[in-house]
């Protein structure tokens, strides 16, 4: 299968890989998919509790391109972002921006699955309830 | 050297030229068909079929009478055994077969139980290869056929063919084995191991796609099957069909080539496919699938613990090879095969096949080994998983979500 120039360009230059101390309150860490089904992500956000801006994002990801891919612009998406504005980010935009194919949305749904919970990590971190995405994917 | 390299040679070969050089006359020269006896143009088309049916007995140890042409391996499948299920259903209806079988067989056996035939699919250990003990328990006096593979296409393992063919002797029970990927890598003889049935083809043997042979035993027993396809009754009445003119003279050639080459050929290929995999097992949790000591010389499949396959082929993409895992299929199932080892799905998901050839070089191999180390660990730098492993958690205890 052909991967387009962008999930060719995360694949080989993934942004923001690494990991963030999933101890500390300022972190969330989402960690979703499943071993079996070949794709596991796992996204950690670095909030500032003042402002709830996202100061930092890491991901590591278990998955083919595509996985990574969508997991590597998410990092780079919701970097700068509020939280409310990081859970407004839809996979259809990740499909998108790295045009994958109809057999890949599940990559892309990952990823947005990912940054919902890393923000219900967080959430429950400050005492918060978790956001239920009441999203049905296509 | 020139990129990508190929090491996928269990899917197909590239065309010897010396084989390409034997087709080429049967084009635009030689291009009568075989059947017509009335004019030259007929006669030497059958006098180079003959010649080339007799190359292909040959490499398996037959009389040339006993080969019959098909379009390839999926076709000598199906002929022999829905022609064995037809042809023997006084006798009974129940065929034997393997749960790693290429789908040419299995779907063949799914289509027949919908007809009355049952099925027993035997399981295989963690070695790939099936009991002989088990074998011999599910032979029943409605008995027709025992079909297992020579060679396995993902792994390169080898059943115990002479020993199963024993059995089916001593039972009285005609045996049918899909030898697609052994054929021309490795000594097949069809009297020693008492095979009733052979499918073989020619693209997996650097000959031409579209021409393969099935073969049919004419003495002790005499086997017969059923044509499945009705028309001018070629090939002894099993298939009719003009026969492939240029498609044979190119498998003929193969096969000659295979009798002269194959056993230096075999001790080349597995010296290198050794080394490839010495140095791949250097790698922290990575493991040769199936049985070490009886298969192919050319292939090998390897799984790279916390790595996913397909992301592994796109690190790799400068060599040509295939993975177990199915990430692009709807169903997100790896390889059936890898699953009937008893392997976990992530492993299967981690693994990678390499198919050696005769094309294949030295030089290609240190290439591969080199890329295939940096991306498994590049690739694993930016796994969650291999992460967890190294922290010590069991990634079983963790309740992943599934989706």
């Amino acid at each position: 299968m052909a991967y387009s120039e962008k999930v060719i360009d995360h694949y080989t230059n993934p942004r923001n890989i690494g990991t963030l101390d999933k101890a500390s309150d300022t972190v969330g860490t989402g960690l979703v998919g499943a071993p079996e089904c070949g794709d596991v992500m796992r996204l950690q956000i670095q909030v500032n509790e003042e402002t709830g801006v996202i100061e930092d994002a890491k991901f590591k990801t278990f998955g083919c391109g595509s996985a990574i891919a969508s997991s590597s612009l998410a990092t780079e998406w919701i970097k700068g972002k509020t939280v409310d504005e990081a859970l407004n980010i839809d996979n259809m935009d990740i499909v998108e921006e790295l045009a994958l194919p109809p057999v890949k949305i599940h990559c892309s749904v990952l990823a947005e699955d990912a940054i919902r919970a890393a923000i219900n990590d967080y959430r429950q971190k400050r005492g918060l309830e978790p956001l239920v995405s009441d999203k049905v994917h296509h | 050297m020139r990129l990508p390299i190929y090491l996928d040679n269990n899917a197909t070969t590239q065309v010897d030229p010396r084989v390409f050089e034997a087709m080429t006359p049967f084009f635009l020269e030689h291009f009568g068909n075989a059947a017509s006896k009335s004019h030259a143009f007929g006669w030497t088309a059958e006098e180079a079929v003959d010649y080339a049916r007799e190359q292909v007995a040959k490499v398996i140890g037959a009389n040339s009478k006993e080969v019959i042409f098909t379009s390839g391996a999926t076709e000598s499948n199906n002929l022999a055994i829905k022609g064995v299920f037809e042809m023997y259903a006084a006798k009974g209806n129940h065929i034997i077969t393997v749960v790693t079988e290429h789908k040419a067989v299995l779907d063949t056996c799914k289509h027949l139980e919908k007809l009355g035939a049952e099925i027993t699919y035997l399981p295989v250990g963690e070695d790939g290869l099936i009991s002989m003990e088990q074998l011999e328990g599910a032979i029943r006096p409605t008995t027709i056929l025992v079909s297992v593979m020579y060679g396995n296409n993902e792994l390169g393992v080898l059943q115990p063919i002479r020993e199963i063919g024993t059995l089916c002797r001593k039972h009285g029970v005609l045996f049918h084995t899909d030898a697609t990927q052994a054929v021309g890598k490795i000594p097949v003889d069809v009297l020693a191991d008492n095979i009733d049935l052979l499918s073989f083809t020619a693209h997996k043997m650097y000959g031409p796609k579209g021409i393969g042979a099935l073969y049919v035993r004419r003495k002790n027993p005499r086997v017969k099957v059923t044509a499945q396809m009705d028309g001018g009754g070629h090939e002894r009445g099993m298939r009719s069909g003009t026969l492939n003119v240029p498609g044979i003279i190119g498998f003929g050639k193969a096969c000659e080539i295979a009798i002269q080459e194959m056993e230096s050929e075999a001790v080349r290929l597995s010296a290198m496919r050794d080394r490839l995999e010495a140095a791949l097992l250097q790698l922290e949790e990575s493991y040769v699938n199936g049985t070490r000591e009886h298969r192919l010389p050319h292939t090998t499949n390897i799984s790279f613990k916390y790595v996913e396959g397909e992301g592994l082929m796109m690190g790799i993409k400068d060599i040509a090879c295939s993975s177990g895992s199915a990430c692009t299929s709807a169903s997100l199932e790896p390889s059936y095969i890898l699953k009937s080892l008893g392997l976990d799905d992530e492993l299967a998901h981690s693994s990678i096949r390499f198919g050696l050839g005769r094309f294949t070089t030295d030089e290609e191999i240190d290439f591969a080994i080199d890329l295939v180390t940096k991306a498994v660990n590049k690739l694993r730098d930016m796994s969650p998983l291999w992460e967890m492993h190294k922290e010590g958690i069991d990634l079983k205890s963790i309740e992943w979500s599934e989706h």
